[in-house]
């Protein structure tokens, strides 16, 4: 058997490389594509300790995460799509018109 | 056997995470992404959820990335990062943030006493099976159940609304009669 610890290790490094991407690179698809990493890292976590409790409930909580994360990325990329028709860029630095 | 394979399938999600974060093509990006998701459906599959594997194959495999790759090649938005950056003072101190973060999460993890073997033999008979899920989903957990159909449904129409025809050009044409 695997020790939890070591699940939640993991999901801790995935969780950090997507907090990295999102902080480092400038693509708006490839920031959005390391907000899903994170969600995957937390999804993770939540399994591993419904292993742990042998607690189903955990795996039910994973499965609202994944239909939530479903309907955000369809939204999210129809934003933009719509930012892009409007603006030419995908850059999330040229996309700054709040800025004060 | 288990730790092997935990260990081999954790080194291709690592792979998959860090490759995603480094190369510069964002097709590239969601292929190495799409790599990662099937090593996490694995490891769901070696914590006893055959029902999670399959979701995390259908849904986050497969819809979630064609759609990606689909807006990627739709708005040729592959290689946009070229240009210089601007702003370039922050790369390192989002690296150093982002260790800061790593190290709290491991030490919080480790204190939270999750270094426990998780309990196997007879106790882990029936659990995770998709016929305990699903009877979850209609007693305990219907009302967040329904509440995310509600959800889906709103994500419909705001894609419907967000990518309607002429809606941009709607707002900017001049007022008739000027």
């Amino acid at each position: 058997m695997v020790p939890t610890s070591y699940y939640i290790l993991l999901s801790a490094a995935l969780f950090m490389i997507g907090v990295l991407g999102v902080l480092v690179r400038r693509n708006a698809l490839v920031v959005f594509m390391s907000v899903e990493l994170m969600l995957n890292a937390a999804n993770l976590a939540l399994v591993a300790f419904a292993r742990q409790r042998l607690s189903v409930d955990g795996q039910v909580i994973v499965f609202f995460v994944i239909t939530v994360a479903a309907a955000e990325v369809a939204v999210g990329l129809a934003l933009l799509v719509s930012i892009f028709k409007s603006k030419q860029t995908a850059d999330i630095d040229e996309v700054s018109s709040l800025k004060g | 056997m288990d730790l092997i394979l935990f260990l081999i399938t954790a080194a291709v999600a690592l792979i998959g995470a860090v490759a995603m974060l480094l190369v510069r093509n964002a097709i590239h990006s969601a292929l190495f992404l799409l790599l990662n998701f099937g090593a996490i459906a694995v490891l769901f599959l070696l914590l006893q959820s055959p029902f999670l594997f399959t979701i995390q194959l259908t849904v986050y495999a497969g819809a979630i990335m064609v759609l990606f790759l689909f807006v990627v090649m739709l708005l040729g938005a592959e290689r946009i990062e070229d240009s210089t950056d601007r702003i370039a003072w922050q790369r390192p101190l989002s690296l150093l943030l982002g260790l800061a973060l790593l190290v709290m999460t491991v030490v919080g993890a480790l204190r939270g006493g999750a270094g426990a073997m998780p309990p196997s033999g007879e106790a882990t008979a029936s659990f995770g099976d998709p016929a305990t899920l699903g009877a979850l989903l209609f007693t305990r957990y219907l009302l967040p159940f329904e509440i995310t159909g509600v959800i889906l449904l709103i994500a419909v129409i705001g894609v419907v609304v967000l990518n309607q025809r002429g809606r941009h050009t709607a707002v900017t044409k001049p007022p008739v009669g000027d």
